[in-house]
């Protein structure tokens, strides 16, 4: 097993080595560090900039100052804010994990009830409402979802309902400066919560219930049953444990692209989490933001991944052996 | 009352299996006679109950692959559905010139922001432009870069992932380590910044988006090539001297086609919404081009207003292409499984 480990966490760095020196190159093609400097005529200040930046050195020397850099800290200033970049992230993480950590609880407790009751309860009518839905769920595209949800429970629910004011709000998470858990908190996350989770509800318990359909045609569910088992430890004891086990891999992918992958939701709903970085980022042209960013975001996908490998690997001895 | 129609009955399977085994392999190659033998030698042993449903005097007849695939997707109603949707789809959006009721982008302002009417069955926007015209002439874009995208993304996707199962070795480890990468960074980020550097143009939009789709065919491609490689088949089509190329094109190709396809039809669902959030977040096709996705874009402001109608149909067209496209799949899927009794 500590091999097994070992082995994945170096296969592991050598990726996210390999996908920062794409993200450095890709992000110093895309954006020229001295664009600021197009209308400057005299040459001396330009050769100057060029120095003190290093850009006259080849590219993975560039990247090899950078990575050394950024292993210790230093993740640079931003070129639009002058705001250390490690800090901009810092806080645009925070507000993003407000919104994945409750979407992903929710999410994860929906899809497993409803993957396993579709299994358990195949070709019922409540299996055909949810399979429908779900298909509804995966076709939709996340941001009409949003705008729609605005449109509908935020803003018409107001008059449809005779309500006094608008239910939930849509911008932000506070009303104004504050920063406390309360209802005001509350209104503000369920849009934004429920529009992440629709997606990840209708594609995980499509996967749930097809993992739990294999489980429960499989032999030793059969024996189970056939020598009397109760059919509730059945289910909950014999097939339902196994048919969390490849769950677990598609969560912890799904889970590691969410850090930096909500940039829809938190575009719709003004939430300046890290999508939102990304997105002014770029639209400024902050290249030691993006760079950074994309680094921070990949990093997230291959610790996930890493440990998707692992649990796999604990979960079932039979992964490890190959 | 045919042999393909019934659960495999003894004696039946193997003769099925034959004859499946035989598609793959050429006439006048030497295994060609060899398996045609042995499929002689079984028929000659099937026991006589296998034939005696048969009224006397027909004649069992045998469906080929193609037939028995057609079978079953036409019974799969859903994806017959999606596929007539899909089709009535392409036909509005592409032939707009004919069909849509006012000529593209004709901007009238006297009659600007009008509700859904006879006249103008999706209303009019800000500056008067009828919304279906609109939506039509949009969808050409939407469903071009669709299909494109998946057909690029399908072409470079078999081709690597069976070079990489076929060759295996370092060829595979290649393939593999640069799919992993391209699944590690996060696709927006890779999309947004080769958008920023190679240009805007929807040709480059498509192609960037099929540098993002091609890994998923690559991997269940190759996955499939390892298996089947080892099937007698190869091995015999080896003994007989046929090279790499026709082992691939001729022998294993005609046997992933299933799964390729399905693929195929779940690229074209997710090109058609990553295109669509790319123009969301303005990094999509450009003004004066027109797609769903910045159509939708254009409409962020009117949610909440009496407008909000210019919100709908947009979405709605992405929503019922990337439904019927899916359903398409899932009946591709059901007609390509040979485990699937019809």
């Amino acid at each position: 097993m500590a091999s097994f480990i070992i082995r994945r966490l170096l296969y592991s760095l050598i990726v996210l080595l390999v996908a920062s020196f794409v993200a450095f190159a890709g992000v110093r093609a895309a954006f020229d560090p001295l664009a600021k400097f197009a209308t400057v005529k005299d040459q001396e200040v330009k050769h100057r900039e060029t120095v003190r930046l290093g850009l006259d050195k080849p590219i993975y020397i560039q990247y090899k100052n950078f990575i050394v850099k950024f292993v210790q800290g230093d993740w640079g200033t931003s070129d639009s804010t002058r705001e250390s970049v490690a800090s901009m992230i810092q806080r645009s993480m925070g507000k993003t994990l407000q919104l994945i950590i409750p979407g992903i609880i929710i999410s994860l407790v929906a899809a497993i009830g409803l993957g396993v009751y579709s299994a358990v309860k195949q070709y019922s009518v409540g299996d055909y409402v949810f399979t429908t839905a779900s298909f509804v769920g995966i076709a939709m595209p996340p941001f009409w979802f949003g705008l729609l949800a605005i449109e509908f429970l935020a803003i018409r629910s107001k008059d449809l309902l005779g309500l006094k004011q608008n239910p939930f709000y849509f911008v932000g998470l506070h009303s104004g400066n504050g920063n406390s858990i309360d209802a005001d908190y509350a209104r503000h996350l369920v849009l934004p919560v429920l529009t992440l989770t629709v997606q990840l509800i209708a594609g995980w318990s499509r996967f749930q219930r097809a993992a739990m359909l294999d489980v429960l045609s499989a032999d030793y569910v059969r024996t189970a049953k056939a020598k009397g088992v109760p059919r509730r430890r059945v289910i909950m004891h014999h097939a339902f444990r196994n048919a969390l086990i490849p769950l677990v891999t598609v969560v912890a992918l799904d889970a590691g692209a969410l850090f930096g992958g909500l940039i829809i939701t938190e575009q719709i709903f003004s939430i300046a989490g890290m999508g939102r970085l990304f997105v002014g980022s770029l639209t400024n042209g902050d290249a030691p933001v993006l760079a950074a960013w994309t680094i921070v975001a990949a990093s997230f996908v291959i610790i996930f991944n890493l440990f998707a490998d692992v649990a796999y690997g604990v979960l079932d001895p039979r992964v490890r052996l190959s | 009352m045919t042999l393909g129609a019934e659960p495999p009955a003894p004696g039946t399977r193997s003769l099925r299996e034959d004859r499946e085994r035989m598609a793959d392999i050429e006439p006048g190659d030497m295994a060609y006679q060899l398996e045609e033998g042995l499929g002689r030698e079984n028929l000659a042993g099937m026991p006589e109950d296998g034939e005696a449903q048969l009224a006397p005097g027909v004649e069992p007849q045998a469906r080929s692959q193609w037939q028995l695939f057609r079978r079953r997707f036409v019974r799969h109603r859903m994806a017959m559905v999606s596929l007539v949707v899909l089709i009535i789809l392409i036909v509005l959006c592409f032939g707009a010139t004919w069909i849509a009721p006012f000529p593209k982008n004709n901007q009238d302002l006297l009659s600007g922001s009008l509700s859904p009417s006879r006249h103008h069955l999706f209303g009019t926007d800000r500056i008067g432009r009828d919304e279906l015209t609109e939506v039509l002439y949009a969808g050409q874009v939407s469903l071009a870069i669709g299909l494109a995208v998946a057909f690029i993304a399908t072409v470079v996707g078999a081709v690597l992932g069976s070079l990489a199962g076929f060759y295996r070795g370092w060829t595979d480890q290649l393939v593999m380590r640069v799919t992993d990468l391209f699944l590690v960074i996060p696709q927006l980020v890779v999309l947004a910044i080769a958008i920023r550097a190679i240009g805007q143009t929807t040709s480059t939009i498509a192609l960037i988006l099929a540098a993002l789709f091609w890994m998923y065919i690559a991997r269940v491609v190759r996955g499939q090539v390892l298996s089947i490689r080892e099937k007698e088949f190869v091995e015999a089509a080896r003994a007989c001297g046929a090279s790499p190329f026709r082992i691939i094109t001729r022998h294993i190709m005609p046997n992933i086609i299933g799964p390729i396809m399905v693929n195929a039809t779940l690229a074209v669902a997710g090109a058609i919404i990553a295109e669509s959030t790319l123009s969301f977040l303005g990094l999509g096709v450009q003004p004066p081009a027109t797609s769903w996705g910045n159509m939708l874009s254009d409409a962020e402001g009117v949610v909440g207003t009496p407008q909000a109608y210019l919100l709908y149909f947009p979405g709605l067209l992405i929503f019922i292409t990337v439904m019927a496209v899916n359903f398409l799949g899932d009946g591709l899927r059901d007609a390509f499984d040979p485990q699937s009794h019809d």
